[in-house]
């Protein structure tokens, strides 16, 4: 049993990290999240040189052959950092659908664009009325000739509006909640019939609405089998839980580390508060979430590498760790810098924004423990009932 | 990173199990817990584990210990507590002995641990006082030289299981210059010494396990000082930690987890499976969640141990948590008990009564109150967290 990293995931990591501090700093930052695309493509190119696109994707595409202990290293790191440029979007949703449901061609033509850089994704399977349920689909694909025709919207897309080909969640048969009967759909973000709504959310993100009338695809766009598309959603889903959950780990960190610096070097009453006991206590509180939140992190990571029969159970017990610790501390750091934590000038509240929108992607903390909760104790959650459903 | 086992630990662990599924028999495990056959029955208990030699993992080799890695004592652990198996009286084999062992004289080692090996001495702690809690360094239980002996006077407190005691080791003040903490000495105390006096108290579990121990007198020999004089406060210290490490008792919540998951598939309110409640199920995933954390940071801090590196402020955390969780567990039980939690002891047959654990979950969940007090409180764990982890 061991908790160390190997050689080329420390290399990983360091690369990630000497990135995140030569080239990003909070002001640099900043201005990428102030202009007009919300990310900055020069970044994306020295993503793809440092290889760090390719890396979950199979040697014969070019790609490092990751797995979740690599994505985790960088993912934590991009936290720290805050990292806009949208990874997570094209690298683990979009790449990632490709990697569980793309046949050879899909692959071939679409992955090694990926790694390159030259290519954005995004995966749209948000509606106006889903909330954290991913089987909510009531938009239609209706077969046509030899092809598709896709009608519906899709909302807050993350990297929606950068993107240059989505891949979209339509139903081709079943009832709105079934999990059955949802396909997956390649549609190039300039397809006739495609219009994009862009607007930000408070983490930075560019997102999208994206409308689709009559839009025409080819069957070489269907990813995976027709109406059985949940299947490779769900594992791309777990997947991108825990390089959620390592994003958030590397948010806490920070957030931590800079609290503690405040308090050692902010003076009141002729001395630094973190001398006060009340504070003392309450940085030890959030150090233990930390720990906490860091450990189920792990423990999913591990449970995801080896394919462990609760891996579920644990990552959805993670998702639900990340939320209760994140607020624990974000809510903290604001309060222990004080007016300070209230303002937009400091970085404090940008991570703690960035954690709330982590904790309100692919399910929120009740969502999890309430699925956590089926599987543990039994009852009915449609989470676990559309897992059956599908299988 | 690679958490799972290898074949040995496998192997291991097969092993392991299946000796305390046929040492530990149900009548052990029924005389345990009456408290009338207790010290019998736990004896009785640890002298098979030590036929098996399996009795003292954590010492050394040379003095009776197992050699086992950081993983196999983990596994040890975790089967022995999955199955409901107490541990071991920490007084004498976890306490006492490594004191002896890292800084006893050779005559200490082979007059005293042989026979906590063997559980022909029974130990327990000299630490609390009346007047000293948190602040132990404040005791002041003194002991002064005359001739080859100590004469020790003053009052311990929180003393478990003195009414079974055969020795107590203790903290007592030799000297009153400079720092409180300085003037200390470790001193081995026959209990069977003439002015020895052992108070029970009885705590909120109603149950008899604490007392008060009197010392008026009492005359030790010059040869049961461990160490130095005034340095006792050093070696208690340097054992604290280790003290500490297992306190999380990560296999014993998850087993109570389970009991209580059992116990609320059984139990229906209104018609319907406690289990079922979703009040009930978040209540419950709350405690479960933190404690599958907990493990994971468990097995961090064993193998950065593993790896040479000292259980330091990290037993603190695990102590915190581990306490946390262990308490929460027990209001589960509380809860699930319902109107049947405040039973006190009774000869009664559980077909009777109509309910067989309100008792012990009462029982547990009123003594457990003392895992956040003992050890060092939980407050105190923060203050070393602060100076220590965090530099405060």
């Amino acid at each position: 049993m061991n908790f160390d990293f190997s050689e080329e995931q420390t290399m990983l990591r360091d690369s990630v990290a000497r990135f995140v501090q030569d080239d990003y700093d909070f002001d640099t930052r900043r201005a990428i999240v102030a202009s007009d695309e919300g990310i900055n493509r020069q970044n994306w190119q020295t993503f793809a040189e440092l290889g760090w696109l390719s890396v979950p994707f199979g040697e014969d595409h070019g790609g490092f052959g990751g797995g979740p202990v690599d994505l985790m290293v960088m993912m934590e790191e991009f936290g720290k950092g805050l990292v806009v440029e949208p990874y997570f979007a094209t690298v683990v949703l979009f790449g990632g659908l490709l990697r569980a449901a793309g046949n050879e061609a899909q692959q071939a033509s679409h992955i090694p664009s990926i790694i390159d850089g030259s290519v954005l994704g995004a995966f749209a399977y948000l509606e106006r009325q889903s909330r954290y349920e991913i089987t909510d689909v009531a938009t239609r694909a209706v077969a046509d000739g030899d092809g598709f025709v896709l009608n519906g919207e899709k909302v807050a897309v993350a990297n929606g509006a950068n993107a240059d080909v989505l891949i979209v969640s339509a139903r081709s048969s079943g009832e709105q909640y079934d999990a059955s009967g949802i396909s997956l759909f390649i549609v190039p973000a300039d397809a006739e019939g495609v219009e994009r709504v862009s607007y930000r959310m408070m983490d930075g993100q560019v997102v999208a609405n994206v409308v689709l009338r009559d839009v025409r695809v080819g069957a070489d766009a269907l990813l995976g089998e027709l109406g059985g598309g949940y299947a490779a959603i769900d594992r791309v889903v777990q997947e991108a839980l825990v390089a959620l959950g390592a994003e958030a780990l590397g948010i806490m960190g920070q957030l931590n580390a800079k609290t503690l610096e405040y308090t050692k070097t902010r003076e009141q009453f002729g001395v630094a508060i973190g001398s006060f006991q009340a504070l003392q206590h309450r940085m030890v509180d959030t150090f233990m979430s930390y720990e906490q939140a860091k450990s189920m992190v792990y423990r999913a990571v591990c449970a995801l590498e080896n394919g462990d029969d609760d891996a579920r159970r644990v990552i959805h017990a993670m998702k639900v760790m990340i939320e209760n610790c994140g607020r624990h501390i974000f809510e903290e750091a604001i309060q222990l810098h004080g007016g300070m934590g209230l303002t937009d000038e400091l970085d404090i509240g940008h991570y703690a924004k960035r954690l709330m929108m982590i904790n309100a992607t692919l399910g929120d903390g009740d969502y999890h423990q309430a699925a956590f909760s089926a599987l543990s104790y039994g009852g009915g959650h449609s989470t676990v009932a559309s897992i059956s459903d599908a299988a | 990173m690679d958490t799972s086992f290898s074949p040995e630990d496998l192997a291991f662990k097969e092993e392991v199990g299946a000796f305390f599924d046929e040492a530990f028999t149900d009548d052990l495990r029924a005389r345990i817990k009456d408290p009338k056959a207790y010290k019998e029955a736990i004896v009785e208990w640890q002298k098979k584990l030590y036929e098996k030699g399996w009795v003292a993992p954590n010492w050394p080799v040379e003095h009776g210990g197992t050699g086992w890695t950081p993983t196999q004592n983990y596994i040890f652990d975790s089967e022995r507590s999955a199955r409901g198996i107490p541990n071991t009286v920490p007084f004498g084999l976890s306490m006492v002995a490594p004191v002896i062992y890292t800084f006893g004289n050779d005559e200490q080692k082979q007059r005293f641990l042989p026979r906590i090996l063997k559980s022909e001495d029974w130990w327990c702690q000299g630490y609390s006082e009346p007047g000293s809690g948190s602040d132990l360094a404040s005791l002041k239980t003194k002991a002064e030289l005359d001739g080859d002996h100590y004469v020790v006077n003053g009052a311990k407190i929180w003393t478990t299981y003195a009414q079974h005691a055969d020795w107590i080791f203790c903290l007592v003040r030799t000297s009153n210059e400079g720092k409180k903490q300085n003037g200390i000495s470790f001193l081995l105390i026959d209990m069977h010494s003439e002015g020895i006096k052992v108070n029970p108290i009885e705590s909120i579990d109603n149950h008899h396990s604490l007392n008060e121990v009197e010392f008026n007198n009492v005359r030790v020999p010059v040869a049961n000082l461990i160490g130095e004089q005034d340095k006792g406060w050093t070696y208690a210290k340097a054992l604290l930690a280790h003290e500490r490490t297992g306190i999380a008792d990560v296999a014993g919540s998850k087993r109570g987890i389970r009991e209580v998951r059992q116990l609320a598939e059984r139990e229906v309110n209104g018609g319907k499976r406690l289990i079922d409640d979703p009040l009930f199920q978040k209540r419950l995933s709350d405690v479960e969640i933190e404690l599958m954390a907990l493990e994971f940071t468990d097995l961090r801090v064993l193998s950065q141990v593993a790896t040479g590196g000292a259980p330091g402020a990290e037993s603190s955390l695990l102590k915190i948590k581990g306490t946390e969780i262990q308490q929460a567990v027990q209001t589960l039980a509380m809860m699930v008990a319902a109107h049947y939690q405040g039973v006190l002891p009774t000869d009664i047959d559980s077909d009777v009564l109509g309910n067989d654990f309100g008792m012990a979950a009462r029982r547990s969940y009123m003594y457990g109150r003392a895992a956040t007090v003992y050890g060092g409180s939980n407050e105190i764990q923060k203050n070393i967290i602060a100076k220590a982890v965090l530099g405060l």
